[in-house]
């Protein structure tokens, strides 16, 4: 009896021996498969083999074209992609879907402790710990030791900002004190940032020791850690936020910012000096990000666990883009070992409502559709803007508007797998009627 | 794609450097193959019958991971898929997210009418051009055959959008392709339990189709593996979109093991287009504002990681206008530069008596201005002064933006103010206010400073224009 062999095993031989076609091979006459099955009916072989049959048929095909039969011809009438002659599997095949982690997340993100309680030398009745992944956020390689933190703004003077996030503070816009209040009480704030804006000379030039003034009474307001901001002056903000850092002494609170604009090595000893954290603020670059962190630990000896990153947040259609990538390029730098970007990060994302489309009445341009009311605008520009960069790795974010950081804790928290919440059935999501 | 260098690609071409795809060196045109700014059709000789293994080997080493499914016919056709990274800073992501929304057969003829003219004329301006929704999804809610065919009908008949058909009642989409297989409609769904009769309409009407297993990842599998034997690439798979709590972060998971298993480690069964189903926050929230807001919010993450068709329902500005820029911000190729050329750009048709402005050569500062200007038809001069492509603030902070600065690119382009105005006035966008001093130092001219937004450029004429 003449070696058999298979037909798909025919098909890799063309493929070996490097044959296009061969000539003066001809099919004639109706193709038949026998297929043997030892006697005996077995279901599952009768399967097995029916998967083997429709498989052959394929290659058959393939190779009957590759010998210049005409099977397109032949089968002209049929859709294509359709292989005639053979029945579909009669179930479904079986499958089972793996997939591996990620190796190369080796590094974990450096966990940072902000706030200090009176057994650590503070007076804030509780800490959050940020950082601490060693994944993606939310990936389920690993999981997420710490939730996301929200972190409202107030400020030591009233300030302009969109009418739908000034509804929410025209009682307190004068005292920051019940300003922090209402955000940790009212809205659901983790932590509260108060801006010096004040201080600076082109504003109200507010001296250094009134602005510490200023975080006292926010001190003694609200007992959940806290950020302090400056104004964003390089001249004046290394001498505010000294003061600021000496009367917060021992509370563990984040001083915002260094930056390579400024003096970064006076934040940095400010924050050493009274047991605090320091922002490394960077503008979407994430060479700098790298320098400033390594002068921070080099040049100023700040350690590690005293570091957490602002590397920009752009809003939602104004650079998101540029702010998303920078973030996700951080993030998977410091799970792969870079020491340098290992480090937890923050977003200023109340910068969404620079948005023209989260604060203006109308679109400016004749062409675009109807924007519909600002009221429902605004919030949800900041909640994608945050969104975003979550995903990216972001871990606190400093926020404005009280339904924003509702959504954003709803999302975040879902993702992170720490709310429970009713199952909903989706599998007959087409006909539901809403 | 199965390559990573230029090189691997290199070997296959005809490597005559003959100069047919534009580029100098085959070489060269390799490493267009790799970053996929050049399509492998470029290269004429390529094409010939004796390069034809090459071509065909090419072909199949080039294949993006995940699959490209085309859906609908002509102009308005959508491709989706066709990936092959994780992270857009590896690359680029290629085909947008299609956003569909839907429509249901117990609407009023009227209803559908209205609501799809709204789908199809959406549109808001952005970095030049249109920010638009993508298709039309038709729901059988009624469950009625009949029904379904009359919406169908009535759909196609108003829009030239691509449309997904919509239901589990394989005598439900069969009604509706009777009507509309020709325009090649996106096929919803084949389920475990559907999917002998959906296969059949598939093969019939030779249409695209979604695979729907909620929350089962393994069945999903096996319905993509049992499509795949019978020939049928066209697939888009959809593990489920569960809307809340901690099902919602295991729908987020299905979506990244999807994906990963398919670019990371080319498992070919699973590499297909996903689709995400925001509106089913419908079935999480009463309140429609909550609805909308947490269909926004899904929206968002399933552009982010992964979906590629994503079926909504909230039609509310507040939830289409995030959900087209959050995918624009996703898919906008990281590679391509965002600066315009530096130069005095006209709008209108200025003349001696128009206002000249200057704005920076970013390019999303200066579509923004240049179209707010347009849209509003003030015809002026506009320099986009090189700032190295940043923004105003930006520039104004960084110095890359100074009265010199400002004052030398004028020079530079040849742009007279004694020539070409009778009022020797330039305006300085409002964010660079402090610039006034030096500009008027450096240039000699009178400097005006237009308001912060560009917005607002047509109040600030009214109460500035024509200066005094």
């Amino acid at each position: 009896m003449a070696k058999k062999i298979k037909l798909s095993e025919l098909g890799s031989l063309f493929n070996d021996m490097d044959v296009e076609s061969l000539e003066g091979v001809t099919i004639e006459g109706d193709i038949e498969l026998e297929m043997d099955t030892g006697g005996g009916f077995d279901p599952q072989l009768a399967y097995m083999l029916g998967h083997e049959t429709a498989q052959i048929a394929r290659h058959l095909i393939n190779i009957s074209r590759l010998l210049g039969y005409p099977v397109d011809q032949l089968f002209g009438s049929i859709a294509q992609g359709e292989v005639p002659g053979v029945t579909r599997p009669r179930q479904l095949l079986p499958s089972k879907f793996e997939v591996g982690r990620i190796e190369e997340w080796k590094n974990p993100i450096q966990e940072v402790i902000l706030g200090a309680t009176s057994s650590d030398g503070g007076t804030r009745k509780n800490t959050f710990t940020l950082g601490g992944e060693n994944a993606l956020p939310y990936y389920f390689d690993s999981p997420m030791p710490h939730r996301n933190h929200i972190t409202m703004d107030v400020f030591d003077m009233p300030i302009g900002m969109a009418k739908a996030v000034k509804v929410n503070y025209e009682d307190v816009l004068e005292s920051p004190a019940e300003w922090a209040k209402k955000v940790v009480n009212d809205f659901g704030a983790d932590m509260v940032t108060i801006h010096l804006i004040s201080t600076d000379p082109n504003i109200k030039d507010t001296s250094p020791r009134e602005a510490a003034e200023t975080v006292a009474d926010v001190l003694q307001a609200v007992d959940v850690p806290i950020v302090i901001g400056g104004s964003g002056n390089p001249e004046k903000d290394p001498e505010v936020l000294e003061k600021a850092a000496e009367v917060a002494e021992g509370e563990r609170v984040l001083l915002a910012s260094a930056s390579l604009n400024l003096d970064y090595e006076r934040i940095a000893k400010a924050a050493t000096d009274y047991g605090h954290v320091v922002l490394s603020w960077t503008q979407l670059e994430i060479n700098a990000q790298k320098e400033l962190n390594r002068k921070l630990m080099k040049q100023c000896g700040v350690k590690r666990e005293d570091i957490i990153m602002d590397p920009t947040t752009a809003a939602l259609g104004y650079g998101l883009d540029y702010a998303y990538t920078n973030m996700e390029r951080i993030r998977l730098a410091g799970l792969m070992g870079d020491e340098e970007l290992s480090f937890p990060m923050s977003s200023g994302t109340t910068n969404a409502w620079g948005a023209r489309e989260a604060w203006m009445v109308g679109s400016p341009l004749k062409e675009d559709s109807d924007w519909g009311p600002r009221e429902y605008r605004g919030p949800i520009w900041e909640i994608v803007t945050g969104l975003t960069l979550s995903l990216a790795g972001n871990d606190l974010f400093m926020m404005m508007h009280p339904g924003s950081v509702a959504v954003l804790k709803e999302i975040t928290q879902s993702l992170h797998g720490s709310l429970e919440r009713d199952a909903v059935d989706i599998s007959d999501w087409v006909t539901a009627e809403v | 794609m199965k390559v990573n260098s230029p090189l691997e690609v290199y070997k296959f071409l005809p490597q005559t450097n003959c100069g047919d795809c534009g580029e100098a060196t085959c070489m060269a045109f390799a490493s267009h193959m790799i970053d996929r700014s050049l399509k492998l059709e470029d290269c004429p000789p390529l094409l010939e019958d004796k390069f034809r293994k090459k071509y065909l080997k090419l072909a199949e080493l080039l294949a993006p991971e995940i699959r490209e499914v085309i859906i609908g016919t002509g102009e308005h056709a959508v491709s989706v898929g066709g990936d092959d990274i994780l992270y857009r800073h590896q690359l680029t992501f290629f085909n947008q997210p299609a956003l569909a929304v839907d429509v249901w057969d117990t609407m009023s003829e009227d209803e559908l009418t209205e609501r799809i003219k709204f789908i199809n004329e959406y549109k808001k301006f952005y970095v030049g051009r249109f920010l638009k929704l993508d298709m039309v999804a038709i729901r059988s809610t009624s469950g009625d055959p009949d029904k379904f065919k009359q919406a169908v009908t009535i759909a196609a008949g108003n829009t030239e959008l691509p449309l997904i058909l919509c239901s589990l009642d394989p005598k439900v989409l069969k009604a509706g392709l009777e009507v509309v297989a020709d325009r090649k409609p996106l096929l919803y769904a084949a389920t475990k339990d559907n999917w002998q009769d959906v296969a059949d309409l598939m093969m019939e009407y030779d249409v695209p189709l979604v695979l729907f297993s909620p929350d089962d990842l393994d069945t999903l599998k096996s319905l993509a593996a049992t499509f795949l034997e019978m020939g049928r690439e066209d697939l888009v798979l959809d593990p489920g979109t569960n809307p809340q709590g901690k099902p919602l972060r295991e729908s987020f998971e299905n979506f990244l093991m999807i994906r990963r298993a398919g670019i990371k480690e080319g498992q070919h069964e699973i590499a297909f287009p996903l689709l995400a189903v925001p509106m089913t926050a419908y079935l999480a929230n009463d309140d429609p504002v909550s609805a909308s807001y947490w269909e926004t919010v899904l929206a968002s993450v399933f552009t982010v990681r992964y979906g590629d068709i994503m079926i909504l329902h909230s039609i509310e500005p507040y939830a289409l206008l995030p959900e087209m820029h959050i995918r624009d911000t996703i898919y906008t190729d990281p590679r391509k530069p965002v600066k315009v050329d530096p130069k005095v750009y006209e709008v209108g048709s200025p003349d001696k008596d128009s206002p000249v402005f200057v704005t920076t050569n970013f390019a999303l500062t200066y579509y923004t201005v240049e179209s707010d200007l347009a849209s509003n038809d003030i015809d002026c001069y506009l320099l986009a002064t090189d700032t190295d492509g940043l923004g105003v603030e930006a520039a104004v902070a960084g110095g890359q933006m100074t009265g010199q600065k400002v004052s030398d690119e004028f020079k530079r382009i040849g742009f007279d103010f004694s020539e070409m105005t009778a009022h020797n006035t330039v305006i300085l966008p409002g964010l660079a206010a402090r610039l006034q001093g030096d500009m008027e130092d450096a240039s000699g001219l009178k400097v005006k400073i237009g308001p912060p937004d560009s917005g607002r450029i047509p109040g600030w004429m009214e109460k500035n224009w024509p200066p005094e």
